[in-house]
């Protein structure tokens, strides 16, 4: 059973703290090199391999990491 | 990329046949916290406005917020708040509670809030039992006023007025406000959690909902102490602050349940309380 996971940020939220990056299991998100209104690099994923386990959304501080899964 | 419209695409991969699995909860309002980037009380918040949500108490919680950094904590929250003078939280909590005994009632405190000029009402409050929960974010720091040492600052630890490292026969020793309200009677739930992981973070739910559940009981105070880092104050990076933590924070503030349904948690050495225990200097 795998999953396949998306995660939606909130960019103009995203104060680009960096604590999500470490913590994601399969290395699917990095700071932009673009910034949002506020000047901070925002979170985004690089890759496809999200597999939805939502530890992202766990740390964030400010909440902008919505994850939505479904079963391949 | 920046301009996503987020609701027409949450909606899309619905409809793509996707379950949500997180999403932030109804009970923060949509006010961009101004915390700084990667502070552990946006996590906190986000705990406590969930566990609210999922107890389906959001018309019935009455909040206490401090002042320090979290004094602006009613703007976040989606529930009643009432503010109280610098550290006496518990006390405006307390008469709160006692005359509207229905609501759940909670502080929410940072260390130079609670363990500071507040530890008078902290330690009453706790030895009257009453039935209230409160948070108590602990950062080691004085974060809002610019990094000063506070009670529970480590020895060692280098802050804004001690350039030099906290020194024990100058500043004294950190104060284990946790460990120190175990002891008293009147407290029902104590225990010690952190933020820096996925989870720790999950730990530190359970607790603040077994925290607010207690209410329900009304066999007295419960107390959740969160560790949390500050890396303002310590001056490094969110990632770095946060293993700091784990490496100096945790050998003195050691995490988890101290105190479970009034009695003494296993596990727990009872000496550990009462007695001095080595402190870790910090190089």
């Amino acid at each position: 059973m795998a999953f396949k996971g998306q995660i939606i940020v909130d960019t103009e939220r995203c104060k680009g703290c960096g604590v999500c990056v470490p913590v994601c299991p399969v290395k699917c998100l990095e700071l932009s090199k673009e910034v949002n209104g506020k000047g901070y690099n925002y979170t985004q994923t690089v890759n496809d391999k999200c597999i939805g386990c939502a530890s992202c959304a766990m740390v964030c501080p400010d909440g902008v990491i919505s994850v939505y899964k479904k079963q391949i | 990329m920046a301009n996503i419209d987020i609701e027409a695409r949450k909606q899309e991969l619905l409809k793509e046949g996707y379950t949500e699995v997180y999403t932030k909860t109804k009970v923060l309002t949509d006010a961009v916290m101004h915390y700084c980037p990667g502070c552990g009380h946006g996590t906190t918040h986000r705990l406590i406005a969930e566990v609210i949500d999922e107890m389906g108490i959001q018309d019935k919680t009455v909040g206490v917020s401090p002042v320090g950094c979290s004094v602006l904590a009613y703007n976040y929250f989606d529930v009643d708040f009432q503010e109280a003078a610098h550290g006496r939280a518990p006390a405006v909590a307390t008469a709160v509670k006692r005359l509207n005994p229905e609501c759940y009632v909670f502080t929410y405190q940072g260390d130079g809030d609670l363990a500071a000029i507040g530890t008078a009402e902290t330690i009453h409050a706790a030895n009257r039992g009453e039935n209230i929960t409160m948070i108590f974010v602990n950062n080691g720091i004085y974060g809002m006023t610019g990094g000063q040492m506070a009670p529970t600052t480590l020895v060692g630890m280098r802050s804004a007025t001690t350039p030099y490292g906290r020194r024990v026969d100058l500043n004294g020793y950190p104060l284990r406000m946790t460990e120190l309200l175990a002891t008293l009677p009147g407290t029902y739930y104590v225990t010690r959690q952190s933020v820096q992981n996925p989870g720790a973070v999950r730990k530190a739910k359970a607790a603040i909902r077994k925290a607010f559940e207690n209410q329900k009981l009304g066999k007295g105070l419960s107390f959740v102490e969160i560790l949390s880092n500050c890396n303002s104050g310590w001056k490094m990076t969110p990632v770095a602050a946060n293993k700091w933590m784990e490496d100096n924070m945790m050998p003195n503030y050691p995490v988890g349940d101290i105190k479970v349904d009034g009695k003494i948690a296993e596990g727990i050495d009872v000496n550990r309380l009462v007695l001095d225990h080595p402190l870790t200097v910090m190089q």
